[in-house]
């Protein structure tokens, strides 16, 4: 129960992959400029993360050290044409958009690093959860950027998720400021990742310092009694 | 008998940045007028709303950072900031684009880097490009200068409806054509099948101009007036702005080609047209941003010039200096690397060799 809890919290927040270990930063900065575009490269990317620690973990003891990295890239390459040929099926449109990011998805880092770090050294379902909530960190901080700049740099949200979701999605759009919007193009071009994945990491390391210095405070809050005190000579 | 207890150094008041920094706001003066006179009372509003915008940026940043607000502002850099990035933006900008220019320029090129000292970039200039980039309608719409429009200017009624509520800017008397025209560098690049004199001829803009466009030419003058003043009083030496000058010259004498319909423009036309003078004297002299040494700074000038005459030539945006500027500021560490002064007591290299 309690390795549940660390590879959630591991992923999710404290080891997070875009955040903390910085990988996977080209589809990170490149394609989050709207919120459809960051769910389907973040889901993309889930899909492939999960099935290629699933598969690493189960050759894990047979595969020698010296062509294990040969052996990975292999896994994670026909993942993700996997993906690309699912994405050609069901959301062409979408495919389209995202375009050299889709098979790109082989050269993420983040997935090589799982595989290496967690899923080559445990069993099948531990891997199974830590590429979903690897994949879930990724994608809760892809979406965080691509609503940000769709909103500063469109005024919209959830634009054009009927690419996703269908022709019932196609209202789904929110015009936050208006019609009368302008637009800010830089939001929308790549200074605009890098400012906002930039803030967003600054404000997690502001919640971790400030988290930090809490559980301090409570550590160093001595109780009544707790230190033995030397008691020769007199106390006034 | 007692001496006087004084230590060096003994130079008094010159050094403080808030001393400096006024001369500049002092230097940009006839530039002020000059652009007044050509553009009317938006440059002016320009100049105040972004020192407010400015110096409330400032001072919000500073309280954030927990720092002596009244200390810091006084140092002016801020109001430097702000004059700069107002002079740069077109007169009768809307309040919102003023605001969102100084907030690049004071927060993020600035403040986020540690404030006045550690800014890599010139603060006025990240605005500015901001702007540019994202909105490039609002950023390219100069207004005919007073002289061809029969020196009618927009009233201040006028001005204020258009830069706090959008109006569209009504001028008695105004040419039918709009109040909006095209500016001498963009009549130069859009210019194929002109001979250089037809072209001057055939255009008031050139025709009625003594050197290289109406109202551009004085402008520019202006700005060299106060960058010489600038040099009088020491501020910054002579190597960057000269060495930029000279690159821009040289480059577009070779390609002046005789003044045929291929041409890029004359040196004089180059040398007093767009922002130049501003950018030579007022800033790439930055001397957070730009490369150290003397020699540094004839090389970091130098390709500032020719940058410059490359974009103004063969990009789709009207002028080159902010983009110029910004790249050799990130090219200024590296500058310095390979410029360094030699020490007095040590041997230059080539000729510790020999």
């Amino acid at each position: 129960m309690s390795q549940v809890k660390e590879i959630t919290h591991n992923g999710l927040w404290k080891n997070n992959p875009a955040l903390v270990q910085l990988l996977g930063l080209c589809p990170l900065l490149a394609v989050t400029g709207s919120i459809v575009n960051a769910l389907g490269l973040g889901l993309a990317t889930m899909l492939v993360l999960i099935g290629s620690n699933i598969a690493v973990s189960l050759i894990r003891n047979a595969v020698s050290d010296a062509v294990r990295l040969p052996a990975f890239v292999m896994i994670i390459a026909a993942f993700t044409t996997c993906t690309e040929l699912l994405m050609q099926a069901f959301t062409y449109e979408l495919y389209q958009i995202l375009g050299i990011f889709i098979p790109l998805i082989v050269t993420n880092c983040a997935i090589l690093g799982r595989a290496d770090a967690f899923a080559s050294k445990n069993r099948v379902l531990p891997s199974a959860l830590d590429g979903f909530m690897m994949g879930l960190g990724f994608m809760w901080v892809l979406l965080a950027i691509g609503a940000i700049r769709e909103l500063i740099g469109a005024g919209t949200l959830f634009d054009n998720m009927h690419l996703l979701f269908g022709e019932s999605a196609k209202n789904w759009t929110l015009n936050v400021f208006g019609e009368n919007y302008k637009g800010f193009l830089v939001a929308v071009l790549p200074p605009g990742a890098f400012l906002v994945a930039g803030l967003l990491i600054a404000i997690k390391n502001l919640f971790d310092a400030r988290a930090k210095r809490l559980r301090d405070a409570q550590k160093s809050e001595t109780k009544k009694g707790a230190k033995r005190v030397r008691t020769t000579g007199q106390i006034a | 008998m007692q001496f006087l207890k004084v230590t060096s150094p003994h130079t008094s008041k010159q050094g403080q940045a808030g001393n400096v920094m006024l001369s500049v706001i002092y230097a940009t003066i006839p530039g002020i007028i000059a652009l007044t006179y050509f553009f009317g009372v938006g440059v002016l509003i320009n100049l105040i709303l972004a020192s407010l915008f400015g110096l409330g940026f400032e001072a919000l940043i500073l309280y954030m950072r927990q720092r002596d607000i009244t200390f810091y502002l006084k140092d002016y850099s801020a109001l430097v900031t702000a004059f700069l990035l107002g002079l740069a933006l077109p007169a009768y900008t809307p309040w919102w684009l003023i605001a969102v220019g100084m907030f690049f320029s004071i927060v993020i090129a600035k403040q986020l880097y540690g404030g006045l000292g550690f800014n890599p970039f010139n603060p006025a200039m990240i605005g500015y490009v901001v702007l540019l980039i994202s909105f490039p309608l609002e950023m390219s719409s100069w207004i005919t200068p007073a002289p061809l429009n029969g020196g009618e200017l927009p009233s201040l009624s006028a001005a204020l409806g258009k830069v706090f509520l959008g109006h569209e800017l009504i001028m008695e008397g105004a040419l039918l054509d709009g109040y909006t025209s095209a500016t001498p560098l963009e009549l130069m690049r859009q210019n194929d099948g002109q001979l250089v004199n037809q072209l001057y001829s055939d255009n008031p803009l050139f025709s009625q101009a003594l050197f290289a466009g109406v109202g551009w030419e004085w402008v520019n003058i202006a700005f060299l007036a106060g960058g010489i003043y600038l040099m009088y009083k020491r501020v910054f030496t002579w190597h960057a702005p000269i060495s930029m000058l000279a690159a821009l010259g040289i480059l577009a004498a070779v390609f002046y080609d005789g003044g045929s319909s291929s041409s890029l423009g004359s040196p004089l036309f180059h040398w007093l047209t767009g922002a130049t003078m501003f950018g030579a004297f007022f800033i790439i002299t930055d001397p957070v941003s730009s490369a150290v040494s003397n020699r540094g700074r004839i090389v970091f000038g130098a390709l500032i010039g020719v940058l410059i005459f490359v974009i103004r030539s063969f990009s789709n945006y009207p002028d080159g200096v902010a983009f110029a500027v910004l790249l050799l500021n990130f090219a200024a560490p590296f500058i310095d690397y390979y410029t360094k002064p030699r020490t007095y007591g040590h041997k230059s290299k080539s000729k510790s060799k020999g």
